[in-house]
């Protein structure tokens, strides 16, 4: 049987369900947190229209975490069924965040979104807002745990190997992985980006319209703020991950920046490469000069190591074989990540003026991009990933399993089957959840209903 | 007690729980709707699941979670040698989960009968695939001198492995008539208490087999498994006791005894192993040999033992909040 055959079929399930499971998350990640102000504020206010936009998104939000949830499902079977090899090697150290995770995470994000769905009336209404910000803290922490997982791949920290296999020998240094900090901080912005534009999107279409516009108002200036700021401050912690990647995997930045030899001080910035991996050099790069200095070493005058001396170094750490993840994917997909992410925040920074003290412009133009901007942050997103996973090749476990070996021994069929099933379900249920989405966001803020409970005394369920 | 036996016994606790907690949850998927009569009766039985199924899943997620963990061999060796029995668990929660969530969204009839079919199938499948992957187990899997051979999944399948599937999904579906009767209240709990009679028949015929089967075939004669699968069967007779005379609570807290009798026999069976090999006893991959570490199993215990009991209180208060029996609803506009 081809080995590899099998490997690349793996990879390409996975990467599949992985991706797609990254539409839902960054939403469920940000509009959580927004559910919960905007239902914080209606409480504290009592104006109906916080009340009424509260109800509007916390819709959207279920519609969409119910794909959140079942594409994350998918991923735990996958690690055992797909990657054998891989659940075997690193089931001791990768195993405890993933326990922690549903004990401390998922428990809580499920029950408490019970709670807070079907609870309305039925709780007292500081009770029930306290059940919306329990779920957020759940989607946070499972958010934590899972990237504390996946940060231990990338930089295997607090483990050792033991008769072929990691172990765990310090839990608080697995936790408090700088990698998983960096990646955990970035993941919850890329989150609230993420929802802030799509519900600055659907205000727009609203507004464009002249539709609700009190409420609308009020979730447009919400958006901008959250944006805006979340934003600006991934600035900042783009870069402070991007300075741990380079210490900790130097490959996956020079790779990102298509960088062959090591720059030297004041290294240029890309802007447009064409890389030969063939050759292992670039046919044509564009540079800003010192700036990749500045952002992978915080200094003007740090050097960036190159691939064709990384490729040398591992060689005879590791023995034969290429280091070299696939450049061209990693370079542009650096690129769109920070491209897409950038223009969504740039078009809000200019919404923002164009509205200023109130004002809705008239041009059409304005409002539909403002809704056309909607698919940025998703895409950017997934480029973040296709980054993080693609970097990290050839390795599974960073400098210490390889992809290649790490499948499970299985019959090349039976994938392609897993493939074409996953494929099939997972596009047939988007188009149902976009479609539900876009119903529920062109549906506007539903009305406010009073309605009286009635219920007997012998309604109680009595048990034994 | 060491810490392997510790999450072996923990790991058979997370799996009874899911299904104790899913299991009501898969018998009210099917029953509400084929027990039902209109609309109104279906959103009345799928409401007494609505706030509670999510979280009662998680059961699962953690229990898998726990085996990955605590043995990564397992794991490793169970998931790809069942691959394709699982790829269809995985379809049935994907399918099951979008159902009962989306159904409710639109209130056009064409919609919702659409998602009632998955709602209805997913929740048969799964405890059958269940009871499946965990009696295709317990007979074992085709592991030779060098680890798992290449497999497909469906040599688990035999008739032993599909009983065992037909055991679990009749103590779903006995465990959902069960809390229909118990949390519903005019037609449905009714005729749920009607179904609950003869799904607890059922629930008891198979297990009797089973007991005995894996009691001969795959226990080593271990008087114990049988005693676990008769124990069972008694709790099985008390339910429908507890139904005859009105006692609902009684009867579903009897059919979760039954339960977690027979996770006891599958797990009692298959101590002191993870996976026995089909092939030779001698390659039969054992729960010393899968265990993690002592140091990740020691954390994990902190872990649990913290976080356990939190969970199952705020878990027992969400039962608590939504303790009310549920009638039938007025015509209501799209949920918010």
């Amino acid at each position: 049987m081809d080995d590899s055959l099998i490997v690349d079929l793996s990879r390409l399930q996975f990467a599949m369900t992985t991706l797609f499971h990254f539409v839902f998350v960054p939403l469920t990640l940000g509009l959580a947190p927004i559910v919960a102000v905007f239902q914080t504020i209606a409480y504290r206010t009592k104006n109906p229209a916080w009340e009424r936009l509260t109800r509007m998104f916390g819709a959207m939000l279920l519609i969409n975490f119910a794909m959140g949830v079942v594409t994350g499902l998918v991923q735990e079977f996958q690690f055992g069924m797909n990657w054998g090899p891989f659940s075997d090697y690193v089931g001791n150290v990768f195993g405890s965040p993933l326990v922690m995770e549903g004990l401390l995470a998922f428990f809580l994000e499920s029950t408490f979104l019970g709670l807070w769905t079907f609870g309305r009336g039925k709780l007292p209404p500081a009770v029930h807002l306290a059940t919306i910000w329990l779920f957020t803290l759940g989607t946070m922490l499972s958010a934590f745990f899972i990237l504390v997982a996946n940060s231990w791949m990338q930089s295997p920290v607090a483990s050792e190997v033991v008769d072929g296999q990691a172990v765990l020998t310090d839990v608080w240094a697995l936790i408090t992985n700088p990698f998983a900090i960096a990646a955990w901080v970035h993941a919850l912005l890329a989150g609230l980006i993420t929802a802030s534009i799509v519900v600055f999107g659907v205000t727009a279409w609203h507004l464009a319209r002249r539709q609700h516009v009190d409420v609308m108002k009020l979730a447009w200036k919400a958006s901008l703020i959250i944006g805006i700021a979340a934003g600006a401050l991934q600035g900042g912690v783009g870069d402070w991950l991007g300075v741990i990647v380079t210490d900790r995997q130097p490959m996956k930045l020079a790779a990102a920046e298509a960088v062959w030899e090591d720059t030297g001080p004041c290294a240029g910035f890309s802007i447009f490469a064409i890389p030969d991996m063939g050759q292992r050099t670039n046919v044509v790069d564009i540079q800003i000069p010192c700036v990749l200095s500045l952002l992978a070493t915080n200094s003007l005058d740090g050097s960036v190591p190159g691939m064709n001396p990384l490729q040398e170094q591992y060689e005879e750490q590791y023995g034969p074989g290429d280091y070299t993840p696939n450049v061209w994917i990693q370079y542009w997909a650096w690129r769109g990540m920070m491209g897409f992410g950038l223009a969504g925040v740039a078009w809000m920074v200019f919404a923002a003026w164009r509205t200023r003290r109130g004002r809705l412009p008239d041009q059409r133009w304005f409002w539909r991009i403002s809704t056309w901007i909607i698919p940025l942050p998703f895409i950017g997103s997934l480029l973040g990933w296709v980054v993080t996973e693609n970097g990290r090749q050839p390795w599974v476990v960073y400098g210490q399993l390889k992809t290649e070996d790490a499948a499970s021994n299985l019959a090349p069929w039976l994938v392609v089957t897993s493939i074409v099933v996953f494929g099939l379900l997972y596009s047939t249920f988007a188009v149902v959840e976009y479609r539900l989405l876009r119903r529920y966001a062109q549906a506007g803020p539903p009305p406010l209903e009073s309605k009286a409970a009635d219920v007997d005394d012998d309604d109680h369920v009595v048990l034994a | 007690m060491d810490l392997t036996t510790l999450w072996f016994v923990l790991i058979g606790v997370l799996w009874a729980g899911f299904f104790f907690l899913e299991g009501f949850d898969f018998g009210v998927g099917v029953l509400a709707v084929t027990l039902t009569k209109d609309e109104s009766e279906r959103s009345q039985a799928l409401e007494a699941i609505g706030p509670v199924w999510d979280a009662d899943e998680v059961w699962l997620i953690t229990a898998a979670a726990a085996v990955f963990a605590a043995f990564p061999a397992w794991y490793a060796t169970l998931f790809p040698a069942a691959y394709l029995p699982l790829l269809l668990v995985i379809v049935g929660l994907i399918v099951r989960g979008v159902s009962i969530e989306y159904r409710h969204r639109r209130s056009s009839p064409r919609w919702q009968r659409r998602w009632d079919v998955g709602i209805a199938w997913a929740s048969a499948a799964l405890p059958f695939l269940f009871g499946v992957f965990w009696a295709g187990l317990l007979q074992g899997v085709p592991i030779g001198a060098a680890g798992l051979e290449s497999v497909t999944g469906l040599e688990i399948i035999t008739p032993y492995s599909i009983l065992g599937g037909i055991v679990l999904l009749a103590f779903s579906l006995a465990h959902g008539a069960v809390f229909l009767a118990l949390k519903t209240r005019d037609h449905v709990e009714h005729r749920a208490r009607r179904a609950a009679t003869r799904l607890i028949m059922l629930a008891g015929a198979s297990m009797t087999a089973f007991a005995v089967w894996t009691y001969v075939s795959f226990s080593r004669e271990d008087i114990a498994a049988l005693v676990f699968g008769l124990l069972s069967v008694l709790a099985l007779a008390m339910a429908q006791w507890g139904i005859t005379t009105g006692r609902f609570g009684l009867a579903f807290l009897s059919n979760g005894l039954a339960i977690l009798g027979f996770t006891a026999t599958v797990f009692w069976a298959l101590a002191p192993n993870a996976v026995p090999s089909s092939i030779d006893p001698a390659y039969d991959l054992t729960l010393a040999a899968a265990s993690a570490a002592d140091y990740p199993l020691t954390v994990m215990t902190v872990v649990a033992v913290v976080a356990l009991p939190v969970v199952l209180a705020y878990q027992a208060w969400s039962f608590w909040v939504f303790r009310r029996r549920i009638r039938r609803p007025e015509p209501e506009a799209a949920h918010y």
